[in-house]
């Protein structure tokens, strides 16, 4: 005897067309978000000393290729994520600057490490130090440490993508206007003296 | 031969370009001769040649501010007799200028920029003279003591 089909409840018969593999109900918003959030492409792009910890981030034993961020990629034209790694030193701003521009829209940007977040131990006496690279572009996420361990750089790539799912399609435009006009934060987003992680 | 042998075969050979054995005095670190600036490529340029001084190798090449006076230091080494010798040139600050020694050891030509890029000391004869390190339009000579930071450097605040 051919199997037969389980009898169908007429009263679910429009429920059971949904739920049978075939069609998901979303929104479009969530779907681009979980698209974008699922690849998050970074810029390879090492300043200093914390893009050693940024390589061991991309490396087996910390393997952000989980998360989907693995392809770092060699030109900011097909990049998503810019990771600050390491001391921005005002020779290197402008070429900060001009890379963060080719970047296609959306891209997001982490400072990382002391240094990039403001100036670190050369807050003082770095005469060519710039103290904060949110003098320079504006900054999603900062991640605290000198360096911050491989860990901590995979938290910050996953508040990114806390922001990304957050995203209104409409609010892109008003993103896109806030960055064409960014001034420069100052120092807003650097902590106390004194406090720990500075 | 030891360093007290060739600084006094170099005393014996320039007595009027050497203006002070740095021994003599009670500073601590490398036993060292005070040059004159204007005859500090022939001195240099003799060590080098000299078959009995062989000084082939220029170790470093570092310019200090000594607060009142610059200085332009010079290790240089003798594979061939195992020694070091250390040489000082004062400049004045108000215009330090030092014949350049890149004819003699390629090895300088970075060194005396990158002593011109942080004391504005003026190797005469280089033959590229210009900032190493520095963004070309930096203003000032940042290591000098009397250096005063920029208050902002192409619209980026400094001193926040």
């Amino acid at each position: 005897m051919p199997p037969t089909a389980p009898p169908v409840n007429p009263a679910n018969q429009n429920q059971d067309l949904l739920t049978k593999d075939t069609i998901l109900l979303t929104t479009v918003e969530d779907f681009v978000n979980w698209c974008r959030r699922s690849s998050v492409w970074p810029l390879t792009f090492g300043l200093a000393c914390c893009a050693i910890e940024m390589m061991a981030v991309g490396a087996t034993k910390f393997d952000i290729d989980r998360f989907g961020s693995g392809p770092f990629r060699g030109t900011p034209r097909q990049a998503d994520l810019m990771i600050v790694a390491g001391t921005v030193t005002h020779k290197m701003a402008p070429r900060v600057k001009r890379l963060y521009d080719q970047m296609a829209e959306p891209k997001y940007v982490i400072a990382m490490g002391a240094c990039t977040i403001g100036g670190g131990p050369y807050w003082k006496y770095g005469y060519h130090v710039v103290k904060g690279v949110d003098l320079v572009i504006p900054v999603d996420v900062h991640v605290v440490g000198c360096p911050p361990r491989p860990e901590a750089l995979l938290e910050g790539v996953f508040k990114i993508q806390d922001l990304m799912k957050r995203e209104k399609l409409l609010d892109r435009l008003r993103t896109y206007h806030k960055r064409e006009t960014y001034k420069g934060a100052g120092n807003a987003a650097m902590p106390a003296p004194g406090t720990p992680g500075r | 031969m030891t360093r007290a042998e060739a600084h006094a075969a170099i005393l014996a050979k320039f007595p009027d370009a050497i203006v002070r054995d740095g021994r003599e005095g009670k500073e601590a670190g490398d036993p060292y001769l005070v040059v004159k600036a204007e005859r500090l490529h022939d001195v240099v340029k003799w060590m080098k040649e000299d078959p009995g001084m062989r000084f082939e190798v220029l170790q470093c090449l570092s310019g200090v501010d000594y607060g009142k006076d610059l200085a332009s230091v010079y290790h240089l080494d003798s594979w061939t007799n195992k020694v070091t010798v250390c040489l000082r040139v004062e400049l004045p600050r108000e215009k330090p200028e030092v014949a350049s020694i890149t004819d003699l050891y390629g090895a300088a030509d970075w060194h005396e920029r990158e002593a011109y890029d942080l004391l504005g000391i003026t190797y005469t004869g280089h033959p590229k003279l210009v900032r190493i390190l520095c963004a070309e339009d930096w203003v000032g000579y940042p290591l000098r003591k009397d250096y005063v930071f920029p208050k902002e450097y192409h619209g980026i605040k400094n001193d926040l």
